[in-house]
């Protein structure tokens, strides 16, 4: 799938409730998107409408000057694993139902789950990357409960000794959110299978169920509840998001479910330190749904407090509906579910040696923190940090761009602006571009030496993202050298003059502003390819000789 | 170990075209015995003979060919089955699979350890092509998709799989009454049970319907039927033979069990099946030992043969509440093990008497998880319902019997949020401190003693309503299970039964993964136990020489 590289740069669409947060109207919401997404941003401009909004915006934004917001998130990862968590299945995503799966991943009776050594890998590159301890020995266990999408009757997951736990991640916030720099802590990380998927028909007359993502496997990332604001999950989720691209561990898809968080979302009045009650929100498809749904949340719980309606707020799940922009009741907890957790028979411990877990450390890539820190050192802009940081594949071509190229920011913003833009129209990564890092370092020494113009230079640079080819080839092919002769100069000047006698006449007679026209004269006439500088100087003298 | 056995050694494989000797020193004794000695008949009213050798010999030989001997053991099985009922299926391929072998064998091609050998198969052991129902209305026709891997194995040695055998519904009983499908008797007394679960399997090869069948074994469930009814009942260490294709009962104890009318016979078996199978965790990577290439000849046995081992009887097995002719039995099974040159001592097991409770939980915990993929949705009887949680509630209500639901509702309760502590996890402790005493008790002997049942074959629907008085009968097994030791089971006499007998087995224990020393010792031992013999009442007329 096409992945735009951008920090998908939308308007962000109000809230209902949104008064309250009035200096991040019109602001911009900044998280990597697939193209799906932004297309599906879009259309939710539209939807919110703000007739209640004036009514209510003095009573939120009081509001919130006394509650503080307690959040907390689940995230669900599907691994990119070759083959599932316990059996030899190979997973893609969109197959046929029923299309990729065996007698392990349908519970068959005697079918016996083999643990997948690469999904132990995953969790560990992803505890490291999230400075998590890890769990020398840990262990699998049964998640029972009864659901057709769930064939063996029971989830094989991890229980009691997660495989990492106690550990952090470092979000730098949108500069248009204030930017910041934010830790929150990471609760824990466990492997675990996924179910498989219910498919209801039109009528409700019958469902069916659909096991290819049956054992596929997971790891759900459980953060401590450190986030206070909608921007700030959804910053949290983003850098997720990112972390386990750079790590190559899942490909972090949203919309295809690669990456699902449920959020728990409580207030409390400023300076309580027991927590509200907490509601868990579902069905957030992106991240900007993530940040609305749980700044509607702050807001509908706040009002509920401020009437005096304690009771209304309730331990329940509830479900974000993009069309109304609201979250609804889904179902209310009937007390605490018993999953009558018990150690899986079938699996034996899983032992981590040091040595295991050092080679991956040794191995793990720059992770998303780290450059941008140290893109922050090479003294790029804040803005410019998070733009080419935000996708693993921008910032590989980025630095090896800069590998060659001294002028760091030279190259920066070729990236974000011609590049990036192309890319946009064209919905493609840049992996699929046809320009390389390389031609990219080379176009910008051709620039900087005086070879070409930066206009040819931004000619040449579309003709590599379509068609590939080398600066240099480009260059030679279209005679594209900047004439850099003065005599050669001169020559046209003296001929553009000589076909321009009236102009020359006006010129002279004060009306000095056709300077301009005899520049681009001489500008068409050498097909763009005389140096400007030298054209101006030359010029100049010819016309007041 | 046995010092002892330094006369010639016979190889029992001798016959084995696939593998060359493995001691081609002893080549010369083993030529001399073939001439020395005349083929045995293929089943001997005195001492036990390998079925398995004679078949190999005298197909190998063209003495007889395998349909001649599949024809003699399927008009047995017509001739008992009617009374006895031990299958479930029988096969109908099973003449044109024995024309294959001799086919095979004419053209000189290699046919396998267990060429032309009819083996039963417990019902709860899957089957591609015969269906396969755990004893369960809920998978009643079922079929399924794949061989376990013991079975697969026994295919590609060159067994032929004769059918499958009743059991108790899942292997959950001791009676094999607990079939939804049939009550199978005893073959020595029809109005008795065969024992269980593995009722089918052992009453089959006691009746002479088939060679050599497999069994499971989770709480006694070979060992136990195979004293009931006479025959070699071999349970081996956890993990030593694949579980892959095994329908779970109780993942951390169900292995798979050999039983044969000779120790060696259950030891060819347990070649044939054993060794690591990557689709199943928690199968042992150890090498295999070759079991029965050390077994000798009787011809050769030294006066003490077993000089110098150290046998441990289980004072706690021969006390209270255990048969008195039973007792006697083993009694004379020890004093015949001390005229063998053993040296027996008692050993006392303070843990015995909490092996059954822990068990019990264990078990049944494990099996209420293991039985939650019987929901109706995927396979097996679902009943008509537009609601999902009476779909379940029927579909399982009608698809298991008593004892299942029994033990589905303690394993549920016994490892439920609150009580988990009390029951699951004191249980888990009570089997290591029964792990740990048979460790310390394997330290200073050889092999451990006791009786494999209380009691001798008891009357069917004696026990039918007692369902802790059935329980109470697997004290002598379920240790076993606990501490995942192999053992076997040996006829060793007969208790009165009106105007006829019942057989007595007893039970050698062994250390993990020392199959190997217990099958030379029962070898020994069955080799020179005179005046017996363990053909049931209901065949003996045909096997009077």
């Amino acid at each position: 799938m096409a992945l735009t590289l951008f920090r998908g740069i939308q308007t962000r669409p109000l809230l209902p409730y949104s008064s309250a947060f009035s200096a991040r109207k019109h602001v911009i919401f900044c998280s990597m998107q697939s193209t799906q997404a932004e297309t599906s941003m879009k259309t939710k401009q539209q939807a919110p409408s703000n007739f209640t909004e004036t009514a209510r915006a003095k009573a939120v934004e009081k509001v919130l000057k006394d509650y503080e917001a307690i959040i907390g998130i689940e995230t669900h990862v599907q691994l990119s694993t070759t083959t599932k968590a316990f059996c030899s299945c190979a997973y893609k995503y969109g197959s046929q139902p029923n299309s990729c799966v065996c007698p392990v991943c349908m519970g068959l009776p005697g079918a016996l789950p083999v643990l997948n050594s690469k999904v132990i890998k995953c969790a560990v590159m992803l505890g490291l990357a999230l400075n998590c301890k890890l769990s020398m020995t840990s262990k699998f266990d049964r998640k029972q409960y009864f659901y057709p999408d769930l064939p063996k009757g029971y989830q094989i997951s991890q229980f009691d000794i997660p495989i990492a736990t106690n550990g952090f991640i470092d979000v730098d916030l949108p500069l248009e959110f204030g930017g910041g720099h934010r830790r929150f802590g990471i609760t824990r990380v466990h492997m675990e299978e996924d179910a498989g998927k219910l498919l209801h028909t039109g009528n409700g007359s019958y469902s069916q169920v659909d096991l290819n993502r049956a054992g596929v496997p997971l790891l759900e990332i459980v953060s401590e509840p450190d986030m206070r604001t909608g921007i700030e999950a959804a910053e949290y989720a983003a850098e997720l998001q990112r972390v386990v691209r750079y790590l190559g561990v899942s490909n972090g898809n949203m919309q295809e479910g690669s990456l699902r968080c449920d959020v728990n979302v409580s207030i409390r009045p400023i300076g309580q330190e027991q927590f509200g009650t907490k509601v868990e929100i579902k069905n957030l498809n992106s991240f900007s749904a993530m940040s609305r749904a749980i700044d509607f949340e702050i807001a509908r719980q706040a009002e509920l407090y401020n009437q005096g309606k304690d009771d209304e707020v309730v331990q329940e799940t509830r479900l974000w509906e993009e069309g109304s922009q609201k979250t609804v009741t889904m179902r209310k907890k009937e007390g605490l579910a018993d999953y009558r957790y018990f150690p899986e028979p079938d699996l034996p411990e899983v032992i981590l040696t040091e040595e295991y877990v050092n080679d991956i450390r040794d191995s793990l890539p720059e992770l998303p923190e780290m450059k941008r820190r140290r893109y922050e050192e090479m003294g790029l802009t804040m803005q410019d940090v998070l733009f080419l940081a935000n996708d693993v594949q921008v910032a590989e071509f980025f630095d090896a761009t800069i590998a060659k190229v001294s002028d760091i920011k030279l190259a920066a913003n070729w990236i974000m602006g011609d590049i990036a833009a192309y890319m946009k129209n064209e919905k493609l990564s840049i992996n699929e571009i046809k320009l390389s890092p390389e031609e990219l370092s080379e176009l910008i020494a051709s620039i900087k030496s005086g070879t070409i113009s930066g206009k040819i230079g931004k000619e040449i640079l579309l003709e590599l993202m379509k068609k590939g080819g080398t600066v240099k080839g480009l260059i030679e092919e279209k005679d594209l050298v900047q004439i850099v002769d003065p005599a050669e100069i001169e020559k046209i000047i003296d001929k553009v003059i000589a076909n321009n006698p009236k102009q020359l006449e006006q010129y002279r007679g004060g009306k000095t502003k056709l300077q301009g026209f005899f520049a681009g004269q001489v500008m068409k006439e050498s097909k763009g390819k005389a140096n400007p500088g030298l054209v101006n100087k030359i010029l100049l003298e010819k016309l007041n000789a | 170990m046995l010092s002892s056995v330094q006369n010639p050694r016979i190889l029992l494989l001798h016959c084995r075209r696939s593998k060359p000797l493995h001691h081609h020193y002893h080549h010369h004794h083993y030529a001399k015995s073939i001439h020395a000695t005349p083929l045995a008949r293929p089943i001997s009213a005195s001492l036990p003979t390998s079925q398995i050798q004679t078949i190999q010999k005298s197909i190998l030989s063209r003495e007889k060919t395998t349909r001649q001997f599949a024809e003699e053991f399927l008009n047995r099985l017509r001739l008992t089955e009617p009374h006895v009922k031990s299958f479930l299926h029988v096969s109908e391929t099973v003449l044109n699979e024995a024309d294959e072998i001799d086919r095979k064998i004419n053209r000189n091609e290699d046919v396998g350890l267990l060429a032309g050998v009819l083996v039963a198969v417990k019902d709860n052991i899957c089957t591609a092509d015969m269906p396969s129902t755990a004893g369960s209305k809920i998978l009643e026709n079922y079929r399924p998709a794949f061989d376990a891997t013991a079975v697969k194995k026994l295919k590609e040695s060159g067994a032929i799989i004769v059918g499958k055998t009743n059991l108790d519904e899942f292997g959950m009983g001791s009676t094999t009454e607990g079939s939804a499908y049939q009550v199978t008797a005893n073959p020595w007394n029809l109005e008795c049970v065969p024992g269980g679960s593995s009722g089918g399997s052992a009453a089959a090869v006691s009746a002479r319907q088939c060679v050599v069948s497999l069994g499971s074994d989770t709480g006694g469930s070979v060992r136990q039927p195979a004293s009931f009814c006479g025959v070699v009942g071999l349970k081996p260490t956890y993990g030593r033979v694949s579980r892959y294709g095994l329908v779970a009962y109780a993942s951390s104890l169900d292995v798979i069990g050999c039983f044969g009318s000779s120790v060696a016979d259950a030891g060819l078996l347990l070649q044939s099946i054993c060794g690591h199978d990557k689709l199943d965790a928690t199968s042992s990577k150890r090498e295999v030992n070759d079991f029965t290439s050390q077994f000798i000849s009787k011809d050769y046995f030294e006066s003490q043969p077993l000089k110098g081992l150290r046998v441990g009887v289980i004072s706690e097995t021969l006390g209270d509440g255990v048969d008195q002719e039973v007792v006697s039995s083993i009694r004379g099974a020890i004093s015949h093990l001390e005229e063998l040159g053993c040296s027996v001592t008692e050993v006392s097991l303070p843990s015995f008497s909490l092996g059954l409770p822990a068990y019990y939980v264990l078990a049944s915990s494990e099996s209420s998880s293991n039985l939650s993929r019987y929901d109706g949705v995927r396979y097996g009887n679902q009943i008509v319902s537009d609601e999902l949680s009476s779909l379940y509630g029927g579909s399982r209500a009608n698809g298991f019997g008593p004892e299942v639901k029994r033990r589905i509702l303690m394993g549920t309760y016994a490892h439920s949020a609150g009580y988990y502590d009390a029951y699951y996890k004191r249980a888990q402790q009570v089997r290591t401190v029964v792990q740990k005493s048979f460790k310390a008790a394997l330290d200073s002997h050889d092999i451990l003693i006791s009786p494999a049942a209380p009691s001798a074959a008891y009357k069917i629907g004696e026990k039918k309503n007692d369902p802790l008085a059935m329980y109470a009968g697997d004290i002598m097994t379920v240790n076993v299970n606990l501490a995942g030791l192999p053992a076997l089971v040996l006829p060793c006499g007969f208790v009165k039964d009106g105007t006829a007998s019942l057989p007595v087995g007893f039970q050698m224990i062994g250390a993990a993964f020392d199959e190997e020393k217990l099958l030379r010792v029962g070898h020994i031992f069955e080799q020179t136990l005179q005046g017996y013999s363990f053909i049931p009442p209901l065949i003996a007329d045909e096997f009077k020489s």
